[in-house]
């Protein structure tokens, strides 16, 4: 048990590892069929930064960025950005691409999840030390 | 003929931002290279607009976003002013693009600044061409934001420090706008500008719309940076690097602040005497109070910073006058000021390149080791406090003809007066800095790169023969610019004929 000192107890870990695959597989399907199902981009998105917050909360931070370094974060919301920007510019000029509401999806939950991740993760770091007001 | 690449203005700095924040770590010299041609492409596209105006009618078009008609969808308007302010932001977001190659070689992460940059074209591009009250409103929070961001570049504790105060500052004038465009669309049931004052001159003016005006005023003022909510300024312009503090100082406050004030109260809200006066005071108090402190300080930027609440000042107060003179004035003072400030913000980081610092006192005659700087400040200075061939001294000409000519004689006085104070503060920066001994407590001096000397002697050049543009044959440049803000509720008629045509 290397992990012991930090992070939460060895039953919320065990069973950390145990779930957060299956709540990153299921936010993954909450966005890709949103658009037939029930569900959407904003929701499959929050679920996919709710796995990562919970190896967080289990974890500590250390461990969680090390899964989801600021590298592959900026580069997800980049992309997701691109692939908007880009279904954005048909429906500008006039054309109408409903093939484009699954892409747009994704994209929509790619962004929520990273930003809602980034949001925690700045909270986790930025608390003052100890002895500072 | 097509229109579509009137989106470029959006869609083309909001594209290659996110493409540098994607590449931009990895490969060098990225985002250099992309704000390079996304300036060119849009000064390009500026100059295209400009002329496809002069061929149109009305000297307006609208292109409709994603073909739904106007109340309803989303319309750009480009009309003599859009295209003024579209040719001064793109032009000066080009030369600071190419100053900051190598000024940037002073911070890491070189990519975010270009990033964050292009985000803040995209949001001033964006704000100066939508004809959507609300659109306007998201534009100006995206420029905004991008300028909290830039502000902290440096992330030392004072710059830092400046950035939450803007920040803070910049987010209650955000609510105040809010609040005036949602108490607006209650109104009138409407958001797109045009609309909104056809609604507004059937119904009666109650007490909402002054209401919604004070709000405005006060929402805009902030952003532009008038006296009594001028504290952001004085500490952001000079915690920026220098290139944003050009940009900041050169077109940031005067497309977020004075652009949208003059579209709104001229073309929507329609302008009543009272809000004309306040204008008219408020411009009054900043001029004097800006000059006033300017002249005791010390840090080059911060002088610089004062000057620029002062030269604002100017310009509301003659869009205050209302008079067709006092509005040729405004704009063409505030043509004069975006090109002088910048170049004077660009010689600061200069300085700041070559010396490592910014304090004057520490500075002196320096004219000897960097004799382009030393003229260019100047021609700047001289400019801004209008010596007669310089551009600077033909606006504030106007300006002073028209407040003689609208009867206020002593206000004319003030801006006289505010304008000897003015090259009292330049000449002083000049005496400290460029002249006289080289002090020899500055250990080493180092040479101005070409990529920081070509854009400011470009600048330079423009203050020097600016007077042309007052010419009858450079066009309809100014004209077309005066005239869609003395066309004031006539907006809204050239607004619904330009889209039957």
């Amino acid at each position: 048990m290397k992990n012991n000192e930090i992070g939460m107890s060895l039953i919320v870990k065990t069973i950390t590892r145990l779930t957060i695959g299956l709540i990153l597989i299921y936010g993954i399907y909450i966005s890709m069929f949103s658009s037939a199902h029930p569900g959407g981009g904003f929701a499959g998105g929050v679920i996919i930064a709710l796995s990562f917050i919970h190896i967080m909360l289990a974890f500590g931070k250390g461990i969680a960025l090390k899964k989801l370094t600021g590298k592959i974060i900026v580069s997800l919301m980049s992309i997701s950005a691109l692939l908007i920007i880009c279904l954005a510019v048909p429906n500008f000029i006039g054309k109408d691409l409903r093939e484009g509401i699954p892409v747009s999806d994704i994209a929509i939950s790619l962004m929520v999840g990273m930003g809602l991740f980034l949001a925690f993760m700045a909270l986790a770091l930025m608390t003052p030390h100890r002895g500072q007001s | 003929m097509r229109q579509d690449f009137v989106l470029l203005f959006i869609i083309a700095p909001l594209f290659l931002a996110v493409g540098t924040a994607l590449l931009g770590r990895t490969v060098k010299q990225l985002g250099f290279m992309l704000s390079c041609a996304c300036g060119l492409i849009l000064c390009f596209c500026s100059f295209m607009v400009f002329g496809l105006l002069q061929k149109t009618p009305a000297h307006i078009f609208i292109y409709k976003v994603g073909g739904h008609l106007p109340p309803f969808g989303i319309a750009l308007v480009f009309d003599g002013l859009s295209s003024f302010m579209l040719i001064l932001v793109n032009f000066i977001s080009l030369l600071v693009a190419l100053y900051s190659f190598r000024y940037m070689d002073r911070y890491t992460d070189k990519w975010k600044f270009y990033c964050l940059f292009m985000f803040m074209l995209a949001g001033m591009n964006g704000l100066i061409i939508s004809g959507d009250l609300f659109t306007l409103y998201v534009f100006l929070e995206v420029a905004s934001v991008a300028g909290y961001a830039l502000v902290a570049f440096g992330t030392e504790a004072e710059d830092l420090e400046a950035a939450f105060k803007y920040a803070v500052m910049g987010v209650v004038a955000s609510i105040f706008i809010l609040l005036g465009i949602a108490l607006l669309y209650s109104y009138t049931s409407t958001l797109n500008m045009a609309d909104m004052a056809f609604v507004l001159a059937t119904k009666p003016q109650g007490a909402l719309v002054a209401f919604v005006s004070v709000l405005f005023l006060a929402g805009f003022g902030l952003k532009s940076a008038m006296v009594p909510f001028h504290a952001w300024l004085p500490d952001a312009h000079p915690s920026a690097p220098a290139p944003i503090s050009a940009l900041l100082s050169g077109v940031f406050i005067k497309t977020l602040g004075v652009y949208a004030l003059a579209r709104v109260f001229f073309n929507v809200l329609g302008v009543s005497q009272k809000a004309l006066f306040i204008m008219m005071f408020l411009g009054t108090v900043s001029m004097v109070v800006g000059a006033v402190l300017a002249i005791s300080q010390r840090d080059i930027k911060r002088m610089l910073a004062y000057s620029s609440i002062s030269q604002v000042g100017y310009i509301i107060f003659a869009l205050g006058l209302g008079t067709p003179l006092g509005i040729l004035g405004a704009l063409f003072h505030l043509f004069n000021h975006a090109i002088s400030k910048t170049m004077l913000f660009l010689n600061s980081g200069a300085i700041e390149y070559s010396t490592d610092t910014r304090n004057m006192e520490k500075l002196g005659g320096l004219n000897s080791r960097l004799p382009v700087t030393g003229s260019t400040s100047f021609i700047g200075g001289l400019s801004i406090s209008g010596v007669p061939p310089l551009g600077g001294f033909w606006s504030k000409l106007i300006i002073i003809l028209a407040a003689v000519q609208a009867g206020h004689f002593i206000f004319a006085l003030i801006a006289v007066l505010v304008s000897i104070v003015t090259l009292g503060y330049y000449l002083k920066f000049q005496r400290f800095v460029f002249l006289g001994k080289l002090n020899l407590g500055l250990s080493k001096i180092r040479g101005i790169p070409l990529s920081m000397t070509i854009p400011v002697v470009i600048l330079a050049a423009i203050s020097i023969v600016s007077v042309l543009l007052l010419m009858p044959f450079a066009g309809h440049f100014l004209d077309s610019a005066c005239n869609a803000l003395i066309a004031g509720n006539l907006y809204k008629d050239s607004f619904w004929s330009a889209i039957i045509w």
